[in-house]
């Protein structure tokens, strides 16, 4: 039997070896350089240009138009959230009167580009004056305002309401069994049961559709609604100047992540109870 | 009626022709984008999954600018920023550039850096989903990096990201519509002429959002179709 | 290795188009490439078969002729045009564009080739009843953007409800619909319309005083800074048509009076 008489000595670490330069730290340093070299252009683009003349004509004008993007965002959101309950209480209803014409409805919205349903519904249903007259709409379709804000609901409520659908069917059956062999009524089992939890679901979902229509809103200066990047447009348009696009590059980063993050604050949030 | 049929006629009474050649740019803008964005995407995913820092962090900065941006706003920048810039880095030579941005490429430059922007993520996703097991298993066979990648990892890295990426070109198919606004004679910007000049805004405008429709339809169908080719290895008989 | 291998092919292609650009900008001023919007009747309109026509596709031949040189022309959106121009799209913009001093900040004009002022339309049936900017109070006025008649509305009509549209024939739709009370374009163009079925909802309301800044002196041939010989070339052969006949010749094809102006 042997015993140990002596302990190794401690040693020391082995020499850190230098990382190679390997293809990919190559290009990534390099693709680093590349970024750092445009950001650091793009700055001093901006310094250069800097014309404080510019910034007392343009910003109220940005800011304008950043209010007409957050606004017509905002509101066809919350009328498309609206709007998407019946279109999924149809999607998912077992009566083919139901479920067929809001399938058609989400496929027409999702199938079609956004910038041609706006024409459409702006000078398309222009045409129809006299009968839009008739019934007494025409107030409504003439302003181009209404038009867009009523083009961006359409759209918005059929991807909601898909994802809404997908939202709900995500909850296991149990939960409906549990709640009727508690005896509550459908309303309480949605409200109470279902909802909560489909609500975390589609959260990051909803998140994005968001942000989708923050970035798709862009296009709303074809019909005469001048959001964000139509004043960008047209502040391009007097002055020549390439600052007004990067203005409203930095413009749209900043709301995009700025939804990103708070998203991400309010999953947290909401699904704490879910962490171990 | 008649008028109606008469104003969708190819010919000259007619913007049938017109519009089928819409179509056409419409179709070409999306395919001549698809390899571009796939081919970056894949890059940009593997750069993501890098031990390497520096790379990862380019590859992030990427995604967060061109997912941030408005689609248009990338367009706009591609079409009249790439091209004075591409002219004053050549002038800054002594050269006269001759080199010419037009819609068609600016189109295509800006949907592929913002459908690759897209796909990163759903390659990303696609590569944890595959166990180290397979690289493991690839290099023991003594294949190459390379080599793992191509025929170990790639085919099912597809079958994975595949739904997401047919997302993605429903996505593009639409997008290619933003591309009127810079002057492409796309679906729509001759859909538009035509209501112009016809002053049949409905008729065009419906006829633009229905030819949208067939082809997402279409896509629907080969998408499938693929979907069910690449599952085929994994039928358990 | 392979790293290498791929920058010498990256470094040759480059090279490769670089010499392709130096070789082309020789044969620069053999042939012009010319900028038009396309949607400016009587001025620049497309035929239904895709065919350029009016008075700025006639002077722009004309001139060429007396140039020498060979014209190509590029259809662009209003909208770009000056962009595009600096873009190198193209190298000259003949599109009845006026020569203003924020255009001039950013490229070159010609002399003008023809000069005329804005004016209004409204529909037939209108309570408007003068042309001013107390007149047009509360009124929705429409206009093209990026054109000195939007300017003209934004700075001189500003108590109306202004609505900027990419093209004319986009507010023409709208004021035939009634989303619009009033249009500003110029005078010649809303004559033209007017004149046509299209036009026949609507009637002239008024000529305006053109303000020389915002308006300008008239229209002139856009060219990038610095290329002055371009610049003259144009100026000679502007004065060399005016002299031979040639621009009287095409101007009594579109019009009853002098469009050059004073």
């Amino acid at each position: 039997m042997s015993v140990t008489r002596q302990m190794i000595e401690a040693q020391a670490p082995p020499p850190l070896q230098a990382r190679p330069w390997s293809t990919a730290r190559v290009s990534g340093l390099a693709a680093m350089a590349l970024w750092l070299v445009v950001g650091v252009g793009i700055i001093l683009f901006l310094v250069a240009e800097w014309d404080p003349e510019k910034i007392d004509r343009y910003a109220p004008r940005y800011f304008s138009g950043l209010w007409v993007t957050l606004t017509l965002v905002g509101i066809s959101i919350v009328l498309g959230a609206l709007v998407s309950i019946p279109v999924t209480a149809g999607r998912m209803s077992s009566s083919r009167w139901a479920s067929v014409p809001a399938y058609c409805y989400v496929y027409f919205f999702r199938g079609t580009p956004l910038i041609a349903q706006l024409f459409l519904i702006y000078y398309g249903l222009g045409e129809f004056r006299p009968q839009l007259q008739a019934i007494g709409l025409w107030g409504f379709f003439r302003d181009p305002w209404n038009c867009a804000i009523l083009a961006f609901t359409l759209n918005t409520a059929a991807y909601q309401a898909e994802i809404l659908r997908g939202a709900l069917q995500s909850v296991p059956k149990g939960q409906f069994e549990g709640a009727q062999a508690l005896g509550l009524t459908r309303l309480q089992t949605y409200r109470k049961i279902i909802l909560p939890q489909a609500m975390i679901v589609a959260l990051r979902p909803y998140g994005n559709e968001i942000i989708l229509m923050v970035k798709g809103s862009a296009i709303v200066a074809i019909i005469t609604v001048f959001d964000l990047f139509g004043e960008t447009r047209r502040a391009y348009s007097r002055t020549f100047d390439f600052q007004t696009y990067i203005w409203a590059a930095i413009f749209y980063l900043i709301i995009v992540e700025a939804l990103r993050n708070l998203w991400n604050l309010l999953e947290d949030r909401l699904t704490r109870h879910l962490k171990r | 009626m008649e008028q109606t049929l008469t104003l969708l006629s190819f010919g000259p009474d007619g913007w049938g022709d017109q519009i089928a050649s819409g179509v056409l740019v419409t179709v070409s803008l999306a395919l001549a984008t698809l390899p571009l964005g796939l081919v970056v995407g894949f890059l940009l995913a593997l750069a993501k999954q890098s031990d390497e820092k520096a790379l990862k962090m380019a590859a992030e900065i990427y995604t967060t600018i061109f997912r941030g941006l408005p689609e248009l706003l990338t367009l706009f920048l591609v079409y009249f920023g790439l091209q004075i810039g591409i002219r004053e880095a050549v002038a800054a030579l002594g050269f006269e550039s001759q080199i010419e941005i037009n819609s068609f490429l600016a189109g295509m430059i800006a949907l592929g850096v913002v459908f690759s922007a897209f796909a990163s993520e759903v390659f990303l996703s696609a590569f944890r989903a595959i166990p180290a097991g397979q690289y493991e298993g690839g290099y023991a066979l003594g294949l190459g990096k390379v080599q793992t990648m191509i025929k170990i990892i790639l085919p099912q890295l597809i079958r994975i990201a595949l739904p997401g990426l047919g997302n993605l070109w429903m996505i593009l198919l639409k997008e290619t519509a933003l591309v009127s606004v810079i002057g492409l004679p796309d679906i729509l910007r001759q859909a538009g002429i035509a209501a112009r000049v016809s002053k049949e805004a409905f008729l065009f405008f419906g006829t633009a959002c229905l030819l949208f429709l067939v082809l997402a339809i279409l896509s629907s169908i080969v998408i499938r179709y693929i979907e069910r080719s690449v599952e085929r290895s994994e039928v358990r008989v | 290795m392979r790293i290498s291998k791929y920058l010498t092919l990256a470094a040759s292609a480059v090279a490769l188009t670089l010499a392709v650009g130096a070789a082309q900008a020789d044969s620069h001023l053999k042939s012009i490439k010319i900028g038009t919007e396309g949607a400016y009747p009587p001025f620049n309109n497309l035929t239904s078969d895709g065919k350029l026509e009016g008075f700025d596709i006639d002077i722009a031949n004309a001139l060429c002729e007396q140039m020498n040189v060979q014209c190509e022309f590029v259809v662009n959106d209003w909208d770009g045009m000056i962009p595009s121009l600096i873009a190198g799209k193209f190298d000259a913009v003949i599109a009845s564009m006026s020569i203003t001093e924020e255009r001039k900040e950013k490229v070159d004009f010609s002399d003008k080739y023809y000069n005329s002022p804005p004016a209004i339309a409204v529909p037939k049936d209108s309570d408007i009843t003068e042309a001013t900017d107390a007149g047009l109070d509360g009124k929705v006025l429409g206009a093209q953007s990026s054109t000195t008649h939007s300017n003209y509305a934004e700075e001189k009509l500003s108590s109306a409800d202004i609505r900027l549209y990419p093209t004319p024939d986009e507010y023409k739709l709208d004021i035939a619909n009634g989303r619009v009370d009033a249009v500003i374009d110029d005078v010649i163009v809303l004559s033209e319309w007017l004149k046509s079925d299209d036009g026949a909802c609507c009637k002239l309301l008024g000529t305006l005083t053109p303000d020389l800044v915002i308006n300008g002196p008239g229209a002139g041939i856009a060219i990038r800074k610095g290329e002055d010989d371009l610049r003259e070339m144009f100026n000679e052969a502007i004065i060399a048509i005016r002299d031979n006949g040639k621009y009287k010749e095409i101007n009594d094809s579109y019009f009853e009076f002098d469009v050059y102006g004073e």
